[in-house]
């Protein structure tokens, strides 16, 4: 349910469906963007849905702040129909080279190598949303023992593929970036492939994503 | 197809090409892209006699250097520029922006500078050709999206371009206007900030520092304090918004910027102001004033029709 609406800007719409950050809350962000998807109203340029938000963007030529969200408010939206998502399994491999922040996880959450990424593996991933960077996931929530901040100070380049945890979420790094999440494995996987013309991003929000472990020789064939 | 090329001699700062921009991928984490000066992308176009929804080379500070190799066409630069043409005799001839120019095989155009502002464009009668990626020619170099593979322009390589028509010279003059206050709309953590702190922004110079691209502007001045809380859940921005991280510097996003983000919402900049707000040099100062939607909305036509009615001007 959207809580709030509101202009950000002149050319763009805020809708705020509340302070939550949960599989619920985000379950009704998607259903909004997929209807608004599917209804192409005209003037619309860009949906963005993130955790407990959903940012609309739109061509001031052809719509208003006070049409638009007149159209918005007036969608209706079926709670019960069950949204189309896929199941991705995706490879990752935890040796030491790649899991750059393991030593910062095992002194601060104070448990072994071997506990963490069991407990970080044993769990199946929701895609709350993608971006910040192309196709990168944001996927919760993770097991409650395995959470920490972010670094202190961020890297200035997280190498692709890397996967990251902070507080309840993971992601995976899809370019080469700055960044300050605890990077625990690294993906052999394109998780967004720019020649790609049709599906560019493996992973979509409202997705459901499980890591399996591989080794560093799998790891190095993985592309070949 | 012709086989008219350039081949790029010096790639200069920041050159792709550019075109409206692509939409409807914010929500996998591309950028809206695009000229970053419309008015200026849309000149470029007509005076070259191309669609408006052609594509163009844009520039920052230090343009492209091309060597030409074909017949002859009709070539344009737009935005404040410093250029010239440089002929195979070594002879230069003096050539203005906003003015059409007949090169030749062998023509060299070396686009020297941008002068007080950023960003130019160079558009060539019949455009280049190159493809459309999701519907656009826009270049986001960060997601290797975009025509030419993604990537800048960089030396030794060739620029293909279709065939040029039949051509009269034209002419507009312009220069771009000064505005002295960036208008911004109030953001959604507008309330984040202390009294004081809102009452400098909008009273007080702020400074655009070295750390500025089409991905966004650092500014400096009085620093922003956040009573409530500097960091938010991440969620969707858009061009224009400017969000203040815990060091209270404000940054303001650019067409380029990172499409999800965490850092509090002090305002967002109008979209009658963009093309000048995104010309501002570093070292500038800029001031802000704090306008309504409605406003916002009215200014925007009016920057509409003052556009349509520049390009009007050219027959």
């Amino acid at each position: 349910m959207i809580k709030n609406i509101v202009n950000l800007g002149d050319a763009s719409i805020y809708c705020d469906f509340g302070n939550e950050v949960n599989k619920k809350t985000n379950s009704h962000v998607i259903k909004y963007f997929k209807i608004l998807q599917v209804k192409k109203i005209k003037g619309i340029i860009n949906i963005t849905p993130s955790y407990n938000k959903l940012i609309v963007t739109f061509n001031l030529n052809q719509i208003n702040f006070k049409d638009l969200k007149k159209k918005i408010l007036n969608l209706k939206i079926d709670y019960t129909e069950k949204p189309i998502t896929k199941k991705i399994k995706i490879p990752i491999c935890c040796d030491n080279e790649y899991a750059l922040d393991i030593e910062r996880l095992k002194n601060k959450l104070n448990m072994t190598k071997k506990e963490i990424i069991t407990l970080f593996l044993n769990k199946t991933y929701y895609c709350y949303m993608t971006g910040f960077i192309a196709g990168m996931p944001f996927l919760g929530d993770i097991n409650k023992s395995i959470r920490l901040n972010r670094l202190e100070t961020p890297r200035v380049k997280v190498p692709q593929g890397s996967v990251g945890l902070t507080e309840q979420f993971c992601n995976i790094y899809t370019f080469e970036s700055p960044g300050g999440w605890n990077i625990v494995g690294r993906t052999p996987s394109k998780i967004f492939d720019p020649s790609n013309l049709n599906t560019p991003n493996l992973i979509s929000p409202g997705d459901e994503v499980i890591f399996y472990e591989i080794n560093k020789i799998k790891y190095l064939k993985f592309n070949e | 197809m012709s086989k008219d090329y350039f081949l790029v001699i010096r790639g200069g700062v920041n050159s792709t090409f550019q075109d409206f921009g692509r939409e409807n991928l914010y929500h996998i984490g591309i950028p809206f892209s695009g000229a970053m000066d419309k008015r200026n992308y849309l000149i470029a176009n007509k005076l070259a006699g191309n669609l408006t929804t052609d594509a163009v080379i844009e520039f920052a500070f230090q343009g492209p250097c091309l060597k030409y190799f074909g017949n002859k066409r009709n070539i344009v630069v737009t935005g404040n520029v410093n250029f010239k043409v440089i002929k195979e005799d070594y002879s230069e001839i003096q050539v203005k922006n906003y003015k059409t120019i007949e090169i030749d095989n062998g023509d060299v155009i070396d686009i020297l500078n941008t002068k007080n502002s950023v960003y130019g464009y160079l558009s060539s009668n019949g455009g280049f050709d190159i493809n459309e990626v999701w519907g656009s020619y826009s270049t986001t170099t960060r997601a290797f999206v975009g025509p030419n593979g993604g990537k800048k322009l960089t030396e030794n390589q060739k620029i293909f371009l279709k065939k040029s028509e039949k051509f009269s010279n034209r002419l507009l003059i312009y220069s771009d206007t000064k505005i002295e206050f960036i208008r911004v709309i109030e953001g959604t953590n507008f309330n984040y900030f202390s009294e004081e702190s809102i009452k400098n922004f909008f009273s007080k110079d702020y400074f655009v520092t070295n750390l500025a691209d089409r991905m966004g502007m650092r500014l400096e001045g009085q620093k922003l304090k956040n009573l409530k809380n500097t960091n938010i859940r991440s969620e969707g921005l858009v061009k224009g918004t400017i969000q203040v991280p815990a060091d209270g510097n404000p940054i303001i996003l650019l067409s380029d910027h990172g499409t999800i983000g965490g850092y509090p919402k002090l305002g967002v900049v109008i979209s009658a102001d963009y093309d000048r707000l995104v010309q501002i040099p570093p070292g500038s100062k800029i001031r802000f004033e704090k306008v309504k939607l409605k406003d916002a909305e009215n200014l925007y036509k009016l920057y509409n029709m003052e556009t349509n009615n520049i390009l009007n001007k050219i027959l």
